[in-house]
């Protein structure tokens, strides 16, 4: 068995009577894509947010690295290698493409705060090559003056993702990459997923679109009720029947 | 490029530098050539840079800019009375001092943000306010003002020469702060606060700056803490406007209440976003536009209004001097708030988006014509 990324044990989380998590035990390999699916209100968005440390959860714990991050600071977990991408692009749409990779680029160089103002950005002809590449890599080199903002969705999408791999995170949250976004850009964004795998990046994926998840997930882990109802390889999962009852074939009733 | 980008940052200090001192050629024909309003300029551009620096670059938007610049008035005019008349050891302390409170005001402040953190910071400004009136007072000397007298101590001036008659004024190594030279002190304290804006402008510090404006959620989640570098830009920016306050002080060693009052705050928030919030030049612009046409308007009374509408039949003259006489002089405050609104509802980008859009219209018709030319 490959080593462990991120381990969360008998986690547990109610919100007043409701209970989003229920007894959660889930362990993220290195190097490996991990999809979480499951029907709405299943608690996924509960359990991305415990893996980054936004909530915490009632019982159980959350180790990266081997290190308990439960109750950490959002900045503090970032520097520790978990980058998450979110539902509705955060991006910094004020500024330029350039800049918009510039800045995780600088945070991962300098640290979570730094004070030095008689450097100037020109100089910093590192950050500025190794953002360059980074655009390079989504397409984008050839518009590095333009405005973040002024971009469509799935471009700003791809921005994010950008912004999010340029710092080599150990293990990289993707909320629904796809979701909104028309069947090319769709294809465009699994080929990019596939692509990344340098350094033994673990992912996690939340995603409704099947095609996306059996395209780029090792592994699936179906959520019901805030419960883990099968966890297993793409194909385990497509013939099995407590899954097909829950989740798949829940439309058709 | 990068040559070139460093090239351009002397060339900006040279050319800034340039104009500033020659102000006293260039604004004589605009009949703005006397030492006060100079020396206004001055002071209030490096109050308007340092706003900029915290409200420009992160957003934030402070209404208790006052208090550091009452700081620094009092503790300039505190380091006249006991240490020397020297401004030096003034300046120093004021904005150190300025530096200290602006890091007390500014942690309790930046716990919240938006809205929250403006009636924090109005809140500091009130509260600072009365207590120079009130429980300062011996600090302060309340609604008096603090002032020079003979009977102060002065320690290092007595190290070196015997108190003189009457009261001394205020001087840098013998030379008098009173007139040009005062402006010429402020002057270069105004070209050293635009060369430090212009660094952080260009430096990664900037830019995290910039980023946290734009979207400080994201910038959380890329490994950023936040609260340091907000309070940094909230620091920096208190310790210019401590230096603003001093400088006040070493061209006329008085210190009022009155300059803590929270319109001198907000005189700095229109400054700024009249000139044009976030750019380099714009409060500098909006500085001058404001001290030049309060020292116009607030100068005109009924007998000048008389005389300018002379030409007019006398039954017209009298109802456009009715008119017009509520917006002069005492009233100069309604123009500038008709002028702020119509800035911000036209130009929400101020007079330096103004000047841009004009630059874009030029440029966009130039070329139309020549792909005119080209097409006959």
């Amino acid at each position: 068995m490959s080593e462990s990324v991120l381990k969360i044990t008998n986690v547990n989380k109610s919100f007043g009577g409701l209970k989003a998590l229920n007894n959660i035990n889930l362990n993220i390999e290195k190097g490996k894509v991990h999809a979480i699916i499951g029907p709405n209100g299943a608690g996924k968005s509960t359990l991305l947010n415990v893996c980054i440390g936004l909530l915490a959860p009632d019982t159980g714990t959350v180790e990266f690295n081997g290190k308990n991050i439960v109750g950490k600071q959002a900045h503090e977990i970032n520097q520790m290698g978990l980058v998450r991408v979110f539902q509705t692009p955060e991006i910094f749409a004020d500024l330029s493409l350039l800049e918009n990779v510039m800045v995780p680029a600088l945070a991962k160089r300098d640290g979570s705060f730094k004070f030095k103002i008689f450097r100037s950005l020109a100089n910093e002809v590192d950050i500025m090559e190794e953002a360059i590449s980074a655009l390079d890599s989504i397409g984008m080199s050839d518009k590095l003056y333009q405005l973040a903002g002024s971009m469509s969705r799935g471009d700003k999408r791809r921005l994010e993702l950008a912004v999010c791999l340029i710092q080599h995170p150990k293990l990289l949250l993707l909320d629904e990459p796809t979701a909104g976004m028309a069947r090319h850009d769709t294809n465009q964004t699994i080929e990019l997923l596939k692509k990344i795998k340098e350094g033994g990046m673990a992912k996690i994926i939340i995603e409704h679109d099947m095609h996306v998840v059996f395209s780029v997930a090792d592994t699936i882990s179906v959520l019901a009720r805030g419960e883990i109802i099968a966890t297993g390889t793409p194909d385990e999962i497509k013939g099995n029947p407590v899954v097909q009852e829950a989740y798949l074939g829940g439309s058709d009733e | 490029m990068i040559l070139e980008k460093k090239r351009s940052d002397l060339v900006t200090m040279i050319l800034f530098s340039m104009v500033v001192l020659s102000m006293p050629i260039w604004l004589n024909p605009l009949g703005a050539n006397y030492p006060d309003l100079l020396q206004k300029f001055a002071i209030f551009g490096i109050f308007a840079i340092g706003y900029n620096i915290l409200f420009g670059l992160t957003g934030y938007l402070s209404f208790g800019h006052a208090i550091f610049l009452g700081v620094g008035s009092y503790t300039a005019v505190w380091s006249f009375k006991l240490l020397s008349m020297n401004v030096i050891p003034a300046v120093i302390s004021s904005v150190i001092l300025a530096g200290i409170v602006a890091a007390f005001v500014g942690f309790v402040s930046l716990r919240r943000s938006g809205i929250y953190f403006s009636i924090l910071t109005l809140a500091f400004a009130q509260m600072f306010y009365n207590l120079a009136y009130s429980v300062l007072t011996p600090i302060t000397n309340g609604e008096t003002g603090l002032q020079l007298a003979l009977e102060d101590p002065r320690v290092i001036d007595r190290l070196f020469s015997t108190a003189g008659e009457g009261l001394p004024s205020t001087e840098l190594f013998g030379l008098s702060m009173s007139g040009y030279s005062g402006f010429y002190f402020c002057a270069v304290m105004l070209i050293v606060a635009f060369y430090v804006s212009l660094k952080i402008f260009n430096s990664p510090f900037g830019l995290k700056l910039k980023a946290i404006k734009s979207n400080q959620h994201r910038m959380k989640y890329t490994g950023y803490n936040t609260r340091p570098y907000l309070l940094t830009a909230f620091i920096i920016s208190g310790m210019f406007a401590g230096l603003a306050g001093a400088l006040m002080a070493v061209t006329d060693p008085l210190a009022g209440a009155e300059r803590m009052q929270w319109t001198a705050s907000g005189e700095v928030v229109l400054m700024t976003i009249l000139g044009g919030v976030g750019t380099l030049y714009g409060p500098l612009l909006g500085v001058v536009i404001i001290k030049y046409l309060e020292n116009i308007f607030s100068a005109v009374n009924e007998a000048v209004l008389q005389t300018f509408f002379d030409f007019l039949p006398s039954w017209l003259q009298d109802t456009m001097v009715v008119i017009v006489s509520p917006f002069v002089g005492e009233g100069w405050h309604l123009t500038l708030g008709l002028m702020f609104m119509g800035i911000v509802i036209f130009l929400p980008g101020g007079i330096t988006e103004g000047f841009q859009k004009m630059k874009k219209r030029f440029f966009t018709k130039e070329n139309s014509e020549s792909s005119n030319q080209e097409g006959k």
